[in-house]
């Protein structure tokens, strides 16, 4: 009995080894005919003059005042427009939707739209849609990462407290005076604050964000230069010209379609084979060859990303009149250099003062502010630690996070050069952590005894920005703890200043100041990157680093 | 036959939960996946705190478990952090992989198994002694290699297919990033099976086969073939769980958007219920795989018997 069922067990095993085998043979056929077929129509994916871009899934969902990484901030570049508008060129912030933002006293402004602006589903942007949309933003129950944005304007800690629920839903400094007029009061005198109104996250929403929160999302309405026609999560998404949009900016090409790729060499790849055309972000591996391998048609521009190495002010050893000879030795020691062209292939530049280049001259950018102290000079070096007493118990560490980037690299580099103009092997060590979390909470619970790196990507082009938060007394990304009443007083000062050439000037002697104690290191500015096909031309990035869609042409 | 499969399929309890806790206890142990969100600065605590509570982060690990299996018998994975449900996520990415892992099995059991007949029954040939130099070769290339130089010959150098696949992911585009997957364990099916039937071919029953007359293509496919596969079905049991899983490299490379690409973004991101899901379902595939295999046995070797 059993003998017979195994036959037919193995009669089955043998018809179904047949037909594997000749389904197989099919399949191998076929991919000899659908080879050659794919390879004719490989370059003609986009039709009509679509600009194709490398994405990949956005981290949050798309949503202004949630979005504080690159691949959503390309959408909302495309689709919103604030108050103002960075020049892609100069920086500077220019008028969008706003007609004018005036002030008396640097505290209480008055927002004036202009009119005839249209979300892309035809409704009109009025004053209701900044200030519904800012307390969207604020409010704490909607889990904004980006609510720090308005926490200078009146009412913020009532809709956003430290702990617990909110007071309120909306922000007092905020009212609608009519369609096309609103008040903001801030909580303190804030000289450049119009300015920072370029950035993503103070962009009007429609009223179609409210009622129908989940439906916005799965295809979103804003007011810029791109309307989306489809969004596929983890796919794609597709753009179009938005014929309501009013700005001046009118996109020069048909549309944008966002491919979503799995990895930076793959979206390389696929433009090296001619089925995309802008990639943003360049494989850390690549950028050696980029520049030849793509004949050219490679970006490398400021962004506005500093990296610099900080030292623990709340630590004794590092309080002392002395020890700010050996932080500058020690600044003197690296050899900026050498470590940006080797490690980094020129897609980083040496810093000379705390700002970035993205700033321009009349932003507050300026080139040699640090001085003799950020240019490599080793003897010098070597005798400034000697005077100021040697590196605090004979050696120093240096500590980063290095689960990302190539923070190992270039940290290794640095005591390199450090070990090699003390001309001690062990000088500097570096002390890598598993991960950025574990390293942030080392920060905030003040645990630093050496030097740890320190970076800051700015919220919006503005010198402020890359003062105020990292070195007034308490600021909330003051990681060394440093604090010079001298220094507050200043940025007060600039802040209430009646215009902002005074405003840009006060900052700047701020930035002389900390860098006359030098609690940090300014090491580098970094670049952004980016690649693009022969298909298409007047490929530049934004001061966030974000493709400027509108002036890509397709030939 | 009936008893054992239910039996093994109670055991398969046990597995599972241990199996589940295991991964949610390592998971959320990492790290602070809300610090993440944040990017490369300090979180700002109210929105943290929020955010920490809307994922019961702010609960202690054991009824964070609790809560997740709840939902999980209920049908519910949670949501990405970016808002998209994980079964939503697992719909798309599981079709695609087990496409790219049935190719890259079908793969390996032809050109494997052929292979590894052909070098079995002429060892020490030329053609044994090419073959083993050249799976060697391949054993040793690691997937990222084999798998870029594909891409860019084939795809960038001579055009002849689209370097990434699109989203669908057609088995049109998924045959060479199968062929990139296979290629190691097709290198191991062609040495097992080449071992065993060298062994084999010595044995009794082969003889006695052979000594009742029977063609030698009947000997070799009916008697010695089945006998020898024993070892080979197991590998590629327990290979269907790394194919599963372990396709992130090539997925990666090809633009395969499926369980290991979305494996490796929700570690990446620590995008704790991504990933948690994702292995449970990778977990009850493995177990299931391996019951398939035992069962298997019984099939092709006459003297194991379940009962």
């Amino acid at each position: 009995m059993r003998g017979a069922t195994r036959l037919t067990w193995t009669d089955r095993l043998t018809w179904t080894g047949k037909a594997t085998a000749t389904a197989a043979l099919l399949a191998l056929t076929a991919t000899a005919c659908g080879g050659g077929g794919s390879g004719g129509g490989g370059g003609g994916g986009g039709g009509g003059e679509v600009v194709r871009a490398f994405w990949t899934d956005p981290q949050h969902p798309v949503e202004p005042a949630n979005t504080n990484e690159v691949q959503g901030g390309k959408v909302l570049d495309m689709i919103f427009r604030g108050l103002k508008k960075y020049n892609p060129d100069t920086g500077r912030p220019e008028n969008a939707v706003a007609r004018s933002i005036s002030t008396d006293d640097q505290q209480n402004f008055t927002v004036k739209l202009k009119k005839g602006w249209k979300f892309s589903d035809g409704s009109p942007v009025t004053a209701k849609s900044f200030v519904d949309a800012w307390n969207y933003g604020a409010l704490t129950t909607n889990k904004q990462v980006n609510s720090y944005f308005f926490e200078y304007i009146e009412g913020y800690d009532d809709v956003h407290p430290q702990k617990g629920d909110p007071k309120a839903k909306t922000m007092s400094g905020l009212k609608v005076k009519d369609d096309l007029t609103f008040t903001v009061r801030l909580n303190q005198k804030f000289s450049l604050w119009p300015e920072t109104l370029g950035y993503s996250a103070y962009a009007p929403l429609p009223k179609k964000f409210f009622s129908d929160h989940d439906g916005w999302l799965s295809k979103p309405v804003g007011n810029g230069p791109y309307k989306v026609d489809s969004y596929t999560k983890g796919q794609s998404m597709k753009l179009s010209k938005n014929k309501h949009y009013a700005g001046e900016d009118k996109p020069k090409n048909d549309g944008v379609e966002l491919k979503v790729y799995t990895d930076q060499n793959t979206g390389y790849t696929d433009l090296q084979a001619g089925n995309l055309d802008v990639v943003d972000e360049l494989p850390a591996n690549q950028l050696e060859n980029a520049k030849k391998d793509l004949n050219g048609r490679y970006i490398n521009q400021p962004a506005g990303i500093t990296q610099t190495i900080s030292f623990p002010m709340y630590d004794k050893r590092w309080r002392t009149e002395k020890a700010k000879l050996v932080r500058r030795g020690l600044s003197m020691a690296i050899d900026r250099e050498k470590v940006t062209e080797k490690i980094y292939h020129g897609t980083r530049e040496p810093a000379t003062d705390l700002t970035s280049p993205v700033l321009g001259k009349q932003g507050g950018y300026r080139p040699g502010l640090c001085g003799d102290a950020c240019t490599y000079d080793p003897k010098q070096a070597k005798q400034l630690i000697k005077k100021g007493g040697g590196l605090p118990g004979g050696r120093i560490k240096l500590t980063s996070n290095v689960d990302t980037g190539s923070h190992r690299q270039w940290m290794e580099a640095v005591c390199n050069s450090i070990n090699h103009v003390l001309g001690k092997d062990d000088a500097c060590l570096v002390d890598p952590l598993p991960t950025f979390a574990k390293f942030r909470n080392n920060i905030s619970d003040k645990k630093m005894k050496g030097m740890f790196r320190t970076g800051w990507q700015m919220d919006y082009p503005l010198i402020q920005d890359f003062l105020q938060p990292l070195y007034y007394t308490d600021a909330s990304s003051n990681d060394s703890g440093f604090s010079s009443s001298q220094v507050d007083k200043l940025m007060d000062r600039a802040n209430s200043a009646p215009d902002e050439k005074q405003a840009v000037s006060l900052f700047q002697q701020a930035e002389k100041k900390v860098l006359d104690e030098f609690p940090v290191i300014p090491l580098w500015y970094q670049n952004g990157n980016a690649g693009y096909s022969d298909r298409v031309s007047g490929v530049k990035l934004n001061p966030f680093s974000v493709p400027v869609f509108t002036d890509i042409k397709v030939k | 036959m009936g008893r054992y499969v239910v039996r093994r399929l109670l055991q398969m309890i046990p597995v599972f939960i241990g199996t589940t806790l295991l991964i949610f206890v390592m998971v959320y142990a990492i790290g602070d996946p809300v610090n993440a969100l944040f990017g490369d600065r300090a979180p700002d605590p109210a929105t943290a705190a929020q955010l920490r509570h809307q994922f019961h982060l702010d609960k202690p690990i054991w009824q964070q478990y609790v809560l997740y299996m709840g939902n999980i018998f209920t049908g519910d994975f949670g949501n990405a952090f970016n808002g998209r449900p994980v079964t939503d996520l697992m719909s798309t990415a599981f079709p695609i992989t087990v496409r790219l892992a049935v190719i890259a099995l079908v793969f390996e059991i032809i050109i494997g198994i052929a292979l590894g007949v052909a070098t079995g029954l002429r060892r020490g040939r030329p053609v044994d002694t090419s073959v083993l130099m050249l799976t060697l070769l391949v054993i040793s290339v690691p997937t990222f290699v084999t798998g870029t130089l594909f891409q860019y010959l084939f795809g960038v150098k001579w055009g002849w297919i689209r370097p990434a696949v699109t989203p669908a992911a057609p088995v049109g585009e998924l045959l060479l990033p199968g062929l990139v997957l296979a290629l190691v364990s097709l290198a191991y099916v062609t040495r097992l099976t080449r071992t065993s039937i060298a062994e084999n071919a010595r044995a009794d029953y082969v003889r006695t086969a052979v000594a009742k007359g029977l063609s030698r293509g009947r000997v070799t496919g009916r008697h010695l073939l089945r006998n020898s596969l024993i070892p080979v079905v197991t590998f590629l049991g327990t290979d269907v769980g790394t194919l599963m899983a372990g396709a992130l490299v090539t997925e990666r490379i090809f633009n395969i958007q499926g369980v290991g690409f979305q494996l490796w973004q929700g570690i990446v991101r620590q995008n704790s219920p991504t990933v948690v899901g994702f292995v449970t379902i990778l977990v009850i595939v493995f177990l299931l795989a391996n019951l398939l295999v035992d069962l298997l046995y019984a099939v092709l070797d006459p003297r194991i018997r379940y009962a």
